[in-house]
């Protein structure tokens, strides 16, 4: 916006240039509106957000404490790590992708179609670029909330042994970018509410065979190229690498997958937003 | 204009109502029959699809490192039985709160019900009859699928269908009776966090419930799904035990039945006035 308000000049046209030249919407740079506008609106339901906590905090005793007890240490590398500590890291990274899918398809398909939200907001200075950018801040600052209360849990219960663990915060939050970047796309291709099933078909499996519960060698070898295509993997790998302050090359190869994918879901979400909202 | 409204058509006389309360439940559950007949395909992911990648993830995956077994047996062995019932929860909680409040705020179909000869106990019925078949074909679909997989060991499982449809009917009532209580849908993720998940977790399904602390054991007990699954367990691992089962299905009948009153008596006095 500083750019809007110094007015035409040579910086000016240069930059009109360089935008025209980036397949991007129009947005006014004031996503930041449409944060204020969520953070309001969720201060009549603080218990919702507050209560999204402990859905990994439950999944984590339950695995620690109860599975924990039947399986014993698994194998990482050259080192056994108990149990617990194999799977916190993974929850924290299952969570951040579930709580970006949810923030961005659900909340974003009823306010699009049913609450016509986006409608009075494009009647404002704000654009569809600002609605996918407001909207995607708003999941990570959420996201990074949760992240950073669930590696407090984790570090309480004894699970954390390594100051690598820190960068799983946001590491979380990366993993939160890349799924809210094509859960948007996605929600943008919805039509019904039955198509919500067709995220679950996604979401679930990827929590389920991530090696989130058990690692990758568990997988016959013709298997594991296709759980380490998905992106999911990428995150538990990139969130268990750290947690368990083990970090190497393969863990940057992660984090850059993830990258991506946010990347390509953000553009693909911002285009067909404007289609929608201002064709 | 006041008959035109749809929230005070149910004060009028509703002609030819029959005397028996619930009488015409069958037509409420043939309007959800046509609805479902165009949404099936959605509900495969989460009714059909989930409790085999649960298997699949947990039973399976999981159960390599579980290389001593559970009681006894292989992990697949112990969870599997407890899937069909957790699923059976799943599916009749998920029908008893968004379709409900739809049915009360959303789309109103409640109360284009209550416009017609049909009375509150005849929707509820209705719905719940829906629900009971819904869990039904989910249960057969897994105990099929799990039976090709190996995952049941004997034959008396075939009488943990009955026992998970209970265990949905259960759920599903006294659910009933909670949506029907809500404004909008935030009690729901509330209900799922503090009650639907934990009991998933910790209610037996993936470890037996003596691994928990004491106090969360009694917890653990008092929950209908642990009774549908000790139940359940104990059939497919073929050492039935009459003597208990009918402790635990009459526990479940118990929820079913406060449930259905509570649930026609919260809807009764949110609709009819």
């Amino acid at each position: 916006m500083s750019v809007a308000a110094t007015g035409p000049g040579p910086g000016r046209r240069s930059v009109a240039r360089l935008v025209a030249a980036v397949p991007l919407p129009a947005g006014a740079g004031m996503a930041r509106m449409l944060v204020r506008r969520n953070v309001t609106a969720w201060k009549h339901a603080w218990m919702t957000l507050v209560s999204g906590l402990f859905e990994p905090v439950f999944y984590l005793f339950a695995l620690g404490i109860g599975i924990g007890g039947l399986v014993g240490a698994v194998r990482v590398g050259d080192t056994s790590v108990p149990y617990a500590t194999f799977v916190a890291p993974a929850l924290l990274a299952s969570s951040a992708m579930n709580g970006a899918v949810f923030d961005t398809t659900g909340n974003v398909f009823f306010k699009l179609h049913y609450a016509r939200l986006y409608d009075s907001v494009l009647s404002t200075p704000l654009g569809p670029r600002d609605v996918a950018v407001g909207e995607t801040v708003w999941a990570l600052i959420r996201g990074s909330g949760y992240a950073g209360a669930f590696l407090l849990v984790m570090a309480l219960s004894g699970v954390v042994h390594s100051w690598w663990a820190l960068l799983t915060v946001p590491a979380a939050v990366l993993i939160g970018l890349a799924f809210a970047g094509v859960g948007m796309a996605a929600t943008t291709y919805m039509r019904t509410w039955q198509d919500f099933d067709l995220v679950q078909l996604a979401v679930l499996p990827m929590f389920l065979f991530s090696a989130t519960f058990y690692p990758l060698s568990t997988y016959p070898p013709s298997l594991r190229w296709v759980v380490e295509a998905l992106p999911l993997y990428h995150g538990v790998a990139l969130a268990r690498d750290l947690a368990l302050g083990m970090p190497g090359p393969a863990t940057l190869g992660h984090a850059g997958y993830l990258v991506v994918l946010g990347l390509v879901g953000m553009l693909v979400a911002a285009r067909r937003l404007e289609r929608l909202l201002l064709s | 204009m006041a008959t035109t409204d749809p929230t005070a058509a149910p004060s009028l006389p509703a002609p030819g109502a029959p005397g028996v309360p619930g009488g015409l439940a069958l037509r409420v559950l043939e309007y959800w029959v046509t609805v479902y007949r165009r949404t099936w395909r959605g509900s495969l992911a989460s009714g059909f699809l989930a409790p085999l990648l649960y298997l699949g993830s947990l039973g399976f995956g999981l159960g390599t490192l579980v290389d001593r077994g559970v009681d006894g047996v292989t992990y697949v062995l112990f969870v599997a039985p407890a899937v069909l019932t957790a699923n059976a929860m799943q599916i009749a909680v998920g029908e008893a709160t968004y379709p409900v409040m739809a049915a009360i705020r959303w789309q109103r179909q409640y109360h284009a019900m209550l416009a017609s000869p049909l009375d509150v106990p005849d929707i509820v019925l209705g719905h719940l009859l829906f629900i009971v078949l819904r869990t039904t074909l989910a249960s057969i679909a897994f105990l099929f699928v799990g039976a090709l997989l190996g995952a049941f060991r004997s034959w008396w499982v075939l009488l943990a269908l009955p026992v998970a449809v209970l265990c949905g009917a259960a759920h599903a009532a006294v659910v009933m009776a909670f949506s029907a209580r809500q404004e909008g849908d935030n009690g729901f993720n509330l209900l799922y966090r503090f009650a639907v998940i934990p009991m998933f977790l910790f209610a037996g399904t993936f470890f037996p419930i003596t691994q928990l602390p004491s106090v969360l054991q009694g917890v653990a007990r008092a929950t209908p799904l642990w009774h549908a699954t000790r139940v359940s367990r104990d059939l497919s691992l073929g050492h039935p035990d009459p003597g208990a089962a009918v402790v635990h299905l009459g526990y479940l009948a118990l929820w079913l039945v406060t449930g259905v009153v509570a649930a026609v008596y919260f809807l009764r006095r949110r609709l009819a006035t």
